[in-house]
């Protein structure tokens, strides 16, 4: 190959002109800085006037502030959250950090199996999980606490959900999945002979945690932390379900009353969303600060690499213990005690009488429930579209925060991040007056839901794309300009197959709690538009509790059939890891 | 073939402070010669190849290839690095590790504007991964590839299209000792046989001196000096070239005599007669430079120039050769000898310095 039979490249164009790739990246950009400044403008605009109603304008006012922070129930309110939520996010990270580091580096038996079945708990519904921990551990009619009462003859109240412990052991289990995914993705971008030379150098095995794989994962660590306290202080059905009944309230709960109260107070819901939103900027001022750092996490470089378990010896039986006493908590225990309550003909505790009375009936009448196919048709379409949309934006914003020197991007990613401090009963009612001024056609639509769905999961959709494009060593992609690769064609062939990770993990999560969906979907949807989550709480609220059981024991087995679907897909397609 | 021209490369630091990168670099590369920029870390050796490749944008400057323009900032003319059409090789190599062997060679000709039939695509990968002998693995997943094949593999990335101009940074520095000298050998001869232009990056510089023909040395953003590596091995211009490439004796002293280019030194050794590399004036202060292998020893004292007197101090059997530690006066000087001389530690030694190959540089 001679070099003087080159085809060189066309002569220089001049500087201005258009690349094609600013039509995407710009695309992108609006769409992300429409879905999260609008909705924030309104949720401020409502916090500083009077209700609008038929007779009276809304006024300008200062009174939501002054009701919601004069009083010391508010304080009492404020001190609750912040329990609750550090309670929860401390203990589900803690559980899902053991369970990732135990799975991605330790030599426990069975855990490809357990790997699979981490997965599970992911697709129990919030509502679903709480009811069934009602089931399980409420004083009176709790199976934990009669076991117990009957092992020990006596009849004391051994565990209550109905208690701030109880909301947090609750709301923990439920998002500790969460916790595990991401910081499974952190351990295996993690190049193991990082800690393989801090072995080599005589540390042992904690030090090598606390000296090397901790400060590396500490990004991951970060934005993990901060994904579950915000979820936390911003979750629904717990505080509602377990909250409420004992009057422990926590600020979404109080939101919750106020719109539903007459009339409703949607100034004080936003006075007191306001200071969420505080709370939860904070902590995404600092996630992209750490961020911005880019290239000094950059840990995995063109070099290829094969993980490395560390051996735990006789530990690692208690490992196996630890795995199994964590899936009968969060997954066997609560399906159970659905699947027995959805064979009843009214729910009852078990005993010999009740399975005489075992029946199919709850199943007949849920599957002849006029709305139902209606729901999962609508759950399904909202949750593809909501999930695919949200991976291929965020995956283009990602790119500008992370790998650009653009200025402004900071702002982009926080702009992006805007939703996350949305209680999802907020964002729905902003999103319900916004569509209500603006009459563009998408009101009472399945539209609405969709734009809904978009905002409110587009931060954890930066957030998977965050980890996995921090990742890539900016020489992947250099080398393909070099190649003679435009922006988009460097984009669809190198940055998001190397993303696939992130996004297929990502896309898989927002596909979940898209269907799961209760707070934002329950002041959007109308007749025609329903969603499974809200046929749920509707039987709830009608006290329907074994076809509830029976509606979500499909529900269940249904998520996990699509999960299982999903997985295959990603490993059939997605980077071969070991 | 490539024209660099007064060219600066700013970037913005850590902490927003401006650092300057290269300054005012100026060369030329003839067709199919290779030529190197040689430097320790962080004297702007990078930041002008990636100024080259298009991946940094200069400040000022113009660059050329093959007469072409670009970049040139009086111009106004940036051309994207993908239209370019130059080959480059990492310093990481950047194997995509979701891509094949096969694939990822084939891709410069799958994102090409010009589009090739299948067929020839892969008959033109093949051709490429036979020249750097993966030809056998095509269809192996990157990441199965050892170090010195992914280096190889992403040879045969950069050269798939025909590059007129291939820029390689650093690319032996991530491979061990024995394949980085091998790969040394194979780099050479490649680019020999291919007969491309190309741009080296190294620290390395042994690795400079046996592939080049021709090497720029920079420190602190600019180029020190620019020439063959045996120019710039026996003929350093400052103290920087003489003291970054090779081992070398620094002796001070003061020019006492300066006539047509041959000088005599008043040094901390005795009296020397040496060559200049610049222009210097009688009462100039000093530095001879003067390379190990230049410092002959012997044990009876020998006829000419510049032979000192001094103790053997320490000896280093490496083989081919010994290395000898002499106490000369208050210096210790460092010369390596054939090691069939046995003279022993303690003894007295005769220095003779060939005064071809002792350098005056003026002290900096």
């Amino acid at each position: 190959m001679p070099a003087t039979t080159i085809a060189r490249a066309p002569a220089a164009l001049p500087r201005l002109a258009f690349d094609p790739k600013w039509l995407i990246i710009g695309a992108c950009v609006l769409v992300t800085v429409y879905l999260g400044i609008v909705p924030l403008g309104f949720l401020l605009w409502q916090s500083f006037f009077t209700p609008q109603s038929a007779a009276k304008a809304a006024e300008f006012t200062l009174g939501n502030y002054a009701q919601a922070y004069g009083s010391p129930e508010t304080w009492v309110l404020f001190w609750n959250s912040i329990k609750f939520a550090v309670g929860t996010s401390a203990l589900a990270f803690v559980i899902g950090t053991a369970l990732a580091w135990m799975n991605e580096r330790t030599n426990t038996p069975f855990k490809a199996l357990f790997f699979a079945l981490s997965i599970i708990p992911l697709v129990i519904p919030g509502i679903l999980f709480t009811v069934s921990w009602i089931l399980l551990g409420s004083p009176k009619i709790g199976l934990i606490n009669l076991a117990l009462q009957k092992v020990f003859a006596t009849d004391a109240v051994f565990v209550n959900v109905y208690s701030l412990w109880g909301m947090i052991w609750v709301d923990a289990l439920h998002y500790s999945p969460m916790a595990f995914l991401l910081m499974t993705a952190a351990f295996r971008a993690m190049d193991p002979a990082l800690e393989e030379s801090a072995v080599m150098s005589g540390a042992s095995v904690p030090q090598v945690v606390r000296r090397v794989t901790l400060p590396l994962v500490w990004p991951a660590i970060f934005a993990t932390l901060l994904i579950l306290f915000v979820r936390a202080i911003e979750s629904f059905e717990v505080p509602a379900l377990l909250g409420l009944p004992v009057g422990i309230q926590v600020f979404t709960s109080a939101i919750y009353q106020a719109v539903h109260r007459y009339p409703s107070q949607i100034g004080l819901a936003s006075a007191y969303a306001v200071t969420l939103l505080l709370i939860t900027s904070l902590g995404v001022y600092f996630q992209s600060r750490l961020s911005s750092r880019g290239n000094k996490y950059a840990t995995v470089t063109g070099k290829g690499f094969r993980p490395r378990s560390i051996d735990l010896g006789g530990w690692r039986y208690v490992a196996v213990a630890v795995f199994l006493l964590y899936f009968l908590f969060i997954v066997v225990l609560p399906f159970a005690v659905l699947l027995w309550s959805s064979f009843q003909r009214f729910y009852s505790v078990p005993s010999m009488e009740a399975i005489q009375r075992m029946t199919l009936d709850p199943y007949r009448t849920i599957l002849s429930y006029p709305s139902l196919w209606r729901s999962v048709w609508n759950s399904l379409l909202l949750a593809f579209g909501c999930a695919t949309l949200i991976m291929l934006i965020t995956s283009v914003i990602c790119w500008i925060v992370v790998k650009t020197k653009l200025p402004g991007r900071w702002l982009l990613d926080n702009i992006a991040s805007l939703p996350m401090v949305f209680p999802g009963i907020v964002l729905g009612l902003a999103i319900m007056i916004l569509y209500l001024y603006v009459p563009i056609g998408v009101y009472g639509t399945i539209w609405i839901l969709l734009i809904a769905y978009v905002t409110r999961f587009l931060p954890y959709g930066l957030r998977y794309n965050t980890t996995s494009m921090l990742q890539i060593h900016k020489e992947l992609e250099e080398s393909a300009a070099m190649s003679g690769a435009s922006w988009a064609t460097t984009f669809r062939r190198i940055i998001l197959p190397l993303l696939k990770p992130g996004l297929v993990a990502g896309w898989i999560y927002i596909m979940i709690v898209s269907i799961r969906e209760l707070s934002s979907s329950i002041l959007l949807y109308s007749p025609g538009t329903e969603v499974l989550s809200i046929l749920i709480w509707e039987l709830w609220e009608n006290g329907q509790y074994v076809e509830l059981s029976a509606l979500g024991v499909m529900f269940i087995i249904a998520l996990f059939v699509l999960v299982m679907l999903a997985q295959w897909v990603g490993s059939k397609f997605g980077i071969k890891e070991t | 073939m490539l024209n660099v021209t007064g060219l600066c490369t700013e970037y913005i630091g850590e902490h927003g402070q401006t650092i300057r990168a290269a300054h005012e670099v100026s060369f030329e590369v003839p067709p199919g010669k290779l030529f190197t920029l040689l430097g320790p870390s962080g004297c702007g050796k990078t930041t002008t190849l990636r100024s080259i490749a298009g991946l940094e944008r200069p400040r000022s400057g113009e660059i050329s290839v093959s007469g072409e323009v670009i970049y040139s900032s009086k111009k106004n003319v940036f051309v994207p690095p993908n239209r370019r059409g130059l080959g480059m090789v990492f310093q990481s190599y950047a194997i995509w590790p979701h891509m094949t062997v096969f694939d990822n060679a084939a891709f410069p000709l799958q994102v090409s504007r010009k589009k090739l039939r299948r067929k020839e695509v892969e008959q033109r990968v093949q051709r490429v991964l036979k020249v750097v002998s993966l030809d056998d693995m095509a269809e192996r997943e990157a990441t199965k590839l050892s170090g010195g094949q992914q280096q190889r593999l992403a040879l045969a990335r950069a050269l798939v299209m025909e590059p007129p101009l291939l820029l390689l940074d650093e690319p032996l520095s991530n491979l061990d000792a024995k394949l980085r000298e091998r790969m040394r050998f194979e780099l050479k001869r490649l680019q020999r046989d291919l007969g491309i232009t190309t741009v080296y990056v190294t620290h390395d510089q042994s690795e400079a001196l046996a592939l080049s023909h021709s090497i720029a040395v920079m420190n602190a953003g600019r180029i020190e000096q620019i020439g063959s590596p045996r120019e710039i091995y026996e003929r350093p211009r400052n103290q920087f070239v003489a003291d970054f490439i090779g081992t070398t004796n620094f002796i001070r002293g003061s020019v006492s005599e300066a006539a047509g280019g041959v000088y005599r030194i008043r040094s901390e050794v005795g009296e020397l007669t040496v060559r200049g590399a610049d222009p210097l004036e009688a009462g100039a202060r000093v530095v001879v430079s003067v390379r190990p292998e230049d410092i002959s020893l012997s044990e009876t004292r020998p006829q000419g120039e510049n032979v000192l007197q001094g103790t053997v101090h320490t000896k280093v059997f490496l083989g081919e050769s010994v290395d000898f530690e002499v106490k000369v006066a208050s210096r210790t000087l460092l010369s390596r000898a054939h090691p069939s001389l046995g003279t022993r530690v303690g003894h007295p030694i005769h220095l003779s310095l060939d005064p071809e190959k002792c350098v005056a540089l003026k002290e900096e």
